[in-house]
């Protein structure tokens, strides 16, 4: 038997109101007057699927009833699914698993090439887990879906991660039936090396796609598990197509009250990840023991996976989730920031962005791969001291021990700014530049980037949490570096 | 403590550049131009040097890497040059070379010079530095004013500072050093400003503005040392001699350890101290006559008045605010307009700090001399508020 026994998600802080996209194209296009309502996330410069995927992950073992990455020996398996991952051939499961200390004997694997990808990635880790090949896997869906300028998924798409922890026994939701089905049906498609997709007539979809292999896949895990469509609680099927759950759920007999929000208001629609979005979204606010939740997702074919609530849904974990993450958005109608975020415009950077310094040592990021990627530093086992980096010589001036300290990371620690600057002058995306140095609650510190920080809102003495970024882009080599800034602690995140 | 090298060399001679955005002149030029100067101060002709020290920061766009550049330009007979690069104190680490080899006995007459040629980047401002294959992929995103700005996010809050005090007190320091460098014909900014234009100028980095940060120039200065003796054999009147000359670095304990509370220079207080000791100055805050401090930024020079142990520590603000540190106070800082004004080529720029001490002590400060003044420190820093080079040198007349 296996269950998912714990969730998260990580959206962006940042959303874009769909008013200030529908104005810049209404010259264009007049029907995107009507277009122009809630709002979606937006990635700021420094996340892509990668850092989201890490944050969303965090969510989910870091806090309630899962163990800390630490503590997580029995986690086997680091499932990642998305079709916009940064590297086409660098594995980016294993960098997610590095940054949570996760890397050593575990599978990691990509799974992506279809906006199913987060399902069949939960799919498959339900499947080893209940055979005798993994006793614990984490699954993450993430995307930061690129959409061409006045396009439907610009509207439409939203930038997201959610993660699941997956194991042995009935969980918060036990896993009673999964079901697959494959069929070449391009809804859209993206070519290996282009940018963007290129997508169909959505009639189509809906009335010769979504309305025919859909229901097929979910009348087939409803057999499998013999439970009546009718008796479905829950059902969850992403589709930025306007009614085409509704129309699945009627076409099936799932009655329609089970269709629950699919954030199309408030995030948008993130890609592989949304089916576990709404997953998520569905399990923070708790289960009634013993509900049924249909998950579907479609692409070229279909996955459809069944659960039962356990007594343990019934109260929420205590994540921050799609819901706490929703509650701590900033809303923007800045549209030129959008394009520039997302190299959609050919901006004037200045000279200083000019600079060629961004080709990256591998050797030296292989070495330091615990530092760079899982902010790992040191104590001192002689005088207790905390330290970043971890160096040979301990840095504490009255102590000086060699070659006496142990690994230590601080990615989880409490910090606070000590001294701290907003400069105009030095080359960022999003300026201005925020950097200065904070003091971690237990001991150790350094001078970090901020970032998701508003102009006025640091002080000494801000508290700041530390989370996964990307650090620079080499644009002339395609490489990515990420490494951990400091983000001021908001709500019911503090 | 070692003994020291107090009134063991003797300045024979110096030359400093006009300072500026010097478009017609090359580092070769600038060299040239404070080198002829030194020389003719010195009354000697460059055969008679022993060895040189020169500095420069930013090879990549000055003259590239050694000390055969200098060796070159200057056309030297053959003698040994060493290249030095210490950051913004690199002009410090020179002028030490050439003090340490005349006081070893190693030369009878050397010469320190260093040049910076900052003006063909095509903008504003220096350029990054990358420090390394490591660094490039974790520090922390930043400028020169960025960096020293941090010191005034916890200078205020270690003393109950407002914003507006702080501001006052930064501003008062820019108007002082722009009417300082407005009688000096080799500064870069020669404009005088009011405390208004100080206050309203475009943010440069939180909290400092426009005028808060110093004049990115082109220059070079050079010197020329010797013992006392031989300077006396060679004619020279009122010598000067180096009473001290310290260095101290940042060991990581400020950047890593969280005992430093960034709002001031653990090195600085450090090469002080141990400067004052070698010069057996007691009671800076009476002895020291004037200063040129590393003003690269208004709020560098404010912290380090108290490094320097010449305002008490949080009396900065009110030692500003009071005149203390204007030509006309009691002791006079940047009277040549600092870095602030007179100019920033950075590889020169300790030298130039000497340069003005040097001119005062000799009565040669045109319409800038001050009455009579018997000591004079130069303070030189490179690097950032949590990281850096700290260099003191306290030159007056022989003794």
């Amino acid at each position: 038997m296996a269950g998912i026994s714990a969730y998260g998600a990580y959206v962006p802080r940042l959303r874009l109101a769909r008013s200030a996209i529908a104005a810049a194209h209404q010259w264009s296009d007049p029907s995107f007057k009507g277009k122009g309502k809630g709002e979606r996330a937006i990635a700021n410069w420094d996340e892509d699927a990668i850092t989201m995927a890490v944050e969303a992950a965090r969510d989910c073992l870091a806090h309630g009833a899962a163990p800390g990455p630490e503590a997580s020996a029995s986690l086997d398996a680091l499932y990642l699914a998305s079709t916009t991952l940064p590297f086409a051939d660098r594995q980016n499961a294993g960098i997610v698993a590095t940054a949570l200390s996760l890397d050593g004997q575990r599978r990691t694997l990509d799974i992506t090439g279809s906006q199913r990808a987060g399902t069949t990635a939960l799919l498959e880790a339900l499947h080893a887990v209940s055979g005798p090949y993994s006793d614990q896997a984490l699954v993450v869906g993430t995307d930061k879906r690129p959409a061409k300028v006045a396009s439907a998924g610009e509207l439409a798409y939203g930038d997201g991660a959610a993660a699941l922890l997956v194991e042995e026994g009935e969980g918060l939701l036990t896993f009673l039936a999964g079901v697959t089905e494959t069929t070449d049906f391009v809804d859209h498609f993206r070519g290996a090396g282009e940018a963007f997709d290129y997508t169909w007539e959505e009639r189509w979809i809906r009335d010769e796609g979504i309305s025919q292999i859909v229901p097929e896949a979910v009348n087939a895990v409803l057999a499998k598990a013999g439970v009546e469509a009718s008796a479905i609680d829950h059902f969850i099927f992403p589709s930025t197509i306007g009614r085409a759950a509704d129309g699945v759920a009627k076409s099936v007999g799932i009655k329609a009250e089970a269709l629950g929000d699919n954030l199309s208001a408030t995030l948008g629609e993130c890609g592989t990840a949304h089916a576990l979005v709404m997953l998520s979204h569905l399990l923070e606010g708790g289960l009634k023991p013993g509900a049924l939740v249909l998950v579907a997702a479609f692409g070229q074919g279909c996955d459809a996976l069944l659960f039962r609530a356990t007594e343990a849904a019934a109260a929420p974990q205590g994540k921050l989730g799609v819901r706490g993450h929703l509650a701590l958005g900033k809303t923007s109608d800045n549209y030129m920031q959008y394009l520039a975020f997302n190299d959609l415009v050919t901006l004037e950077k200045g000279m200083r962005a000019e600079r060629d310094d961004y080709k990256t040592a591998l050797s030296v990021t292989y070495r330091k791969r615990d530092m760079l990627l899982a902010l790992e530093g040191g104590k001192c086992t002689q005088c207790g001291t905390l330290q970043f980096p971890r160096t040979d010589i301990c840095v504490n001036p009255q102590c000086g021990a060699h070659h006496t300290q142990e690994p230590h990371s601080f990615r989880d620690s409490k910090a606070s700014v000590l001294t701290w600057s907003a400069d105009y002058l030095t080359y960022i995306p999003n300026p201005p530049s925020h950097y200065g140095m904070i003091t971690f609650e237990d001991g150790g510190r350094f001078m970090t980037d901020f970032t998701d920080v508003d102009v006025g809102e640091l002080d000494v003495g801000t508290p700041v949490k530390m989370m996964f970024r990307i650090k620079s882009r080499d644009g002339l080599r395609g490489f990515v570096r990420y490494f951990w800034k400091a983000v001021p602690q908001r709500g019911q995140d503090a | 403590m070692a003994r020291g090298i107090k009134d063991k060399v003797a300045i024979l001679g110096m030359g400093c550049s006009r300072f500026g955005e010097r478009w017609e002149s090359g580092a070769e030029e600038l060299m040239v131009e404070a080198y002829e100067e030194a020389l003719l101060d010195a009354g000697i002709d460059g055969s008679q040097l022993d060895a040189a020290w020169f500095s420069t920061h930013y090879e990549e766009i000055n003259v590239g890497k050694g000390g055969l550049p200098l060796a070159t330009a200057l056309r030297l007979p053959n003698i040994a040059v060493t290249r030095v690069e210490n950051f913004c104190a690199s002009g410090s680490e020179a002028f030490r070379g050439a003090v340490y080899a005349v006081a070893s006995g190693a030369c009878d007459i050397a010469l320190a010079l260093g040049v910076e040629k900052l003006k063909d980047t095509g903008y504003g401002g220096l350029p990054g530095s990358l420090g390394g294959t490591l660094n490039a992929q974790w520090a922390a995103t930043g400028s020169a004013p960025g960096n020293f700005a941090q010191l005034a996010s916890a200078y205020r809050a270690k003393h109950g500072v407002s914003r507006k005090d702080l501001k006052r007190a930064l501003a008062h320091i820019s108007v002082k050093s722009h009417a300082n460098g407005a009688k000096n014909d080799k500064a870069h900014l020669r404009k005088p400003i009011t405390e208004e234009q100080a206050l309203n100028a475009p943010m440069i980095a939180e909290p400092l503005g426009l005028f808060d940060c110093c004049g990115v120039s082109d220059g070079a200065a050079a010197c020329i040392v010797t013992t006392p003796e031989i300077a006396k054999q060679l004619g020279k009147e009122r010598i000067v001699t180096v009473k001290a000359l310290q260095l101290s670095l940042s060991n990581g304990s400020e950047a890593g350890h969280n005992s430093w509370d960034g709002s001031y220079f653990h090195t600085t207080r450090i090469a002080a101290r141990k400067a004052y000791e070698e010069a057996g100055i007691k009671k800076p805050r009476e002895e020291v006559s004037m200063f040129e401090c590393h003003d690269c930024f208004s709020v560098t020079e404010l912290v380090t008045m108290e490094d320097l142990q010449l305002s008490a520590e949080g009396g900065a603000i009110t030692d500003v605010l009071d005149g203390f540190y204007d030509a006309e106070g009691t002791i006079p800082c940047q009277i040549d307009g600092g870095l602030k004004c007179f100019g920033h080529p950075i590889g020169a720029s300790g030298i130039r700090m000497l340069y003005e001490m040097y001119l005062q002590l000799s009565h040669r400060a045109g319409p800038r001399q001050l009455d009579a003044p018997r000591i004079g420190m130069t303070h030189n820093l490179g690097g950032s508020p949590m990281s850096n080079v700290a260099a003191v040198c306290i030159i007056g007349a022989a003794e």
